[in-house]
């Protein structure tokens, strides 16, 4: 079990940050878009490589209106 | 009410922050406009060229793209850290807001409780240092702290952004001493962030040295936010020309404006 934006997801065994973000809809080349995995900050290039661990906590985030 | 550019004879410095001039004294919060079309025709109101945002997790229902209208409208992002109460958060929220948005300014919010949104001033310093330290470009959002405004400019911020008065509040400058202590002391911008009301309060800061003025709220929740946006910035033009120009001191008693000499004599003849 993977935990993406508090959501319990079943990631497939190996599955990618970019594996993750195409379950939420979101396109690995999409704008406005960033990934924490357990509190790091994975950057946009290893999106496709870096497999999510059972029990992580993925944050996916974009650009919300905010002051 | 598009008017033809007047050209002011008035001599200003540019405002400047990090190396980068903006045109515009005048930042925009886009939290709180009720649409994305009311958001976009209220930045072309404001001719702000640098806003905020936040980052929050994916909506996979969300419907338009903050960032397209953003890009469309040609305006800069300044991405905050709202909603962190602890340096950590915020530090780490400001790496995944350049990771996502590529650029490394940030404004630095370091909250200390929620019913207050006042800064967390401790976090707020260990946070300014180490995104400094990081090479970010930070404007932390400040309390009206003169001895707290300079140790985040020693830390190396870009800009100090002190409170009029709470977020969202819409209570003006509720301590302009103290505001005016923070601009006479920075060599960095002082920006007003937080507090704007009306149109009045954008011009007071302006007229008390502020070098730029936030404004969310007061916009994006007032009851026509395009009207109120082309209000302040007349108010943050107004407010800075003001200043430029330098306004009479303030005097006890009156000064007559019209000479006494020459003043006819009416005296009735003696009898």
């Amino acid at each position: 079990m993977i935990f993406v934006n508090g959501a319990p997801t079943q990631g497939h065994d190996g599955a990618t940050v970019a594996d993750l973000l195409a379950v939420l809809g979101v396109d690995r080349d999409a704008r406005g878009v960033a990934v924490a995995v357990d509190g790091e900050v994975i950057p946009r290039r290893e999106w496709p490589d870096r497999t999510v661990p059972g029990g992580a906590r993925v944050e996916a985030l974009t650009a919300m209106q905010g002051g | 009410m598009e008017q033809a550019a007047e050209r002011i004879p008035i001599t200003d410095t540019p405002f400047t922050i990090a190396g980068r001039t903006l045109r515009s004294r005048l930042v925009l919060g886009t939290g709180g406009f009720p649409r994305l079309e009311t958001l976009a025709e209220a930045i072309r109101a404001t001719r702000a060229e640098l806003v905020t945002i936040a980052l929050r997790r994916i909506d996979p229902q969300a419907r338009g793209s903050l960032v397209d209208v953003l890009d469309g409208c040609g305006v800069e992002l300044l991405p905050n850290t709202a909603g962190c109460y602890t340096a950590r958060d915020a530090v780490l929220t400001a790496k995944l807001a350049r990771e996502a948005f590529g650029t490394d300014w940030v404004k630095l919010e370091v909250i200390g409780d929620e019913r207050t949104l006042l800064p967390d001033a401790p976090e707020l310093l260990v946070a300014a240092e180490e995104l400094v330290d990081d090479g970010f470009t930070v404007l932390p959002y400040t309390n009206d702290d003169p001895i707290l405004a300079r140790r985040l400019e020693d830390v190396g911020c870009a800009a100090v952004m002190p409170l009029g008065s709470p977020i969202g509040s819409g209570m003006g400058i509720r301590n302009p001493y103290n505001l005016q202590l923070i601009i006479e002391r920075a060599s960095v911008p002082v920006i007003l962030d937080a507090g704007v009301g009306t149109a009045s309060d954008a011009a007071l800061a302006m007229e008390l040295g502020c070098d730029g003025v936030l404004c969310a709220s007061a916009i994006a929740r007032a009851q026509d936010p395009v009207a109120m946006a082309h209000a302040i910035r007349a108010a943050v033009e107004a407010g800075r020309l003001a200043r430029c120009a330098g306004r009479i001191p303030r005097r006890r008693y009156a000064e007559a404006s019209t000479p006494d000499a020459g003043l006819a004599d009416l005296t009735p003849p003696v009898e």
